[in-house]
């Protein structure tokens, strides 16, 4: 566990640019993901069996939270905040198994939230069009331009260390405490750091991005 | 200046920047908590709704803190290349 307080490992290199461990265990949630779509939607029935029953009830949840928060109109984003939420819950919870879990990368969390920046602005100009784009940061007055760039910008900073920041710190916080007492000790430790903030973390970043996509539309 | 010295006070600095940064989200999420609780006891059938809202609350009102634990993590690596 001493690893954990090092920066990640480089598994391989790809010419120059160094591959780390986040990036690589990042790679393989994702396919793990898409393999589990791939073998759902290869025994799709009628009536749900097995692994069919437990993908539905999560489809139905994310399908809810996301009518809940953004509105029955924009369930289209059903799909993105879908894939957010698996990915970020299955990296998160991945430090109950001693791996490094990608969301303790600064790279893979601010990735994450620039994606999420961008979606903002693309949304917003779409139900704006480019001149209520730029009219709606002169909001109330004109005057307040600058700082509503700048409270734009800090949008996704704050979520992506929100997230880095969290996972990051629950991850040292283990590792500490393996260093003192190797057994048994840390196991509520994991299931607070890993399980509950994992989940907690989850929700608040899939609802936060929720919020942010639905606040530039409206 | 001395190198070493840098060192040792990027530690403290570190140490510092995460004690301070963690009273404001302590007093705001105990805060909403508390709300949150005489908002139950006023309307226990809105149950989750209050949690989830509480939660969302509590997490925004958490960067803060989590801004600290990021610039002591980055002081704790310059003390690294001074000591």
């Amino acid at each position: 566990m001493e690893r954990f307080m090092e920066a990640p490992g480089v598994v391989f290199r790809v010419g120059d640019i160094p591959i780390t461990e986040t990036m690589f265990v990042g790679w393989l949630v994702m396919l793990f993901i898409l393999g589990l779509g791939a073998i759902i939607r290869r025994t799709l029935d009628e009536r749900p069996r097995g692994i069919q029953t437990y993908a539905e009830i999560a489809v139905n949840g994310f399908h809810a939270v996301v009518s809940d928060t953004m509105g029955a109109d924009k369930v289209g984003f059903l799909s993105f905040v879908g894939a957010l939420i698996l990915f970020v819950f299955i990296s998160n919870i991945l430090g109950v198994a001693g791996v490094r879990p990608p969301t303790s990368d600064v790279n893979i969390t601010m990735g994450m939230a620039i994606l999420t920046f961008l979606m903002t602005q693309f949304y917003r100009a779409k139900a704006k069009g480019i001149l209520g784009y730029f009219k709606d940061f002169g909001q109330p007055i004109a005057l307040l331009f600058p700082l509503n760039i700048i409270s734009e910008l800090a949008a996704p900073i704050s979520l992506g260390m929100r997230l880095f920041g969290n996972i990051l710190g629950g991850t040292i916080i283990v590792a500490l405490i393996y260093d003192v007492f190797p057994v048994a000790i840390p196991i509520p430790f994991h299931l607070y750091f890993d399980l509950f903030v994992g989940a907690v973390q989850t929700y608040i970043f899939a609802m936060l991005t929720m919020v942010y996509v639905k606040m530039a539309m409206e | 200046m001395d190198p070493m010295l840098i060192g040792i006070v990027a530690i403290g600095a570190s140490g510092f920047a995460v004690g301070l940064a963690a009273i404001g989200p302590g007093i705001g999420q105990g805060f909403a908590a508390g709300k949150a609780v005489e908002a139950l006891a006023r309307q226990p059938e809105l149950r989750s709704e209050i949690i989830s809202t509480m939660l969302l609350g509590q997490a925004v009102a958490e960067t803060t803190g989590i801004y600290g634990l990021v610039m002591s993590l980055i002081l704790l690596g310059i003390a690294q290349n001074f000591l």
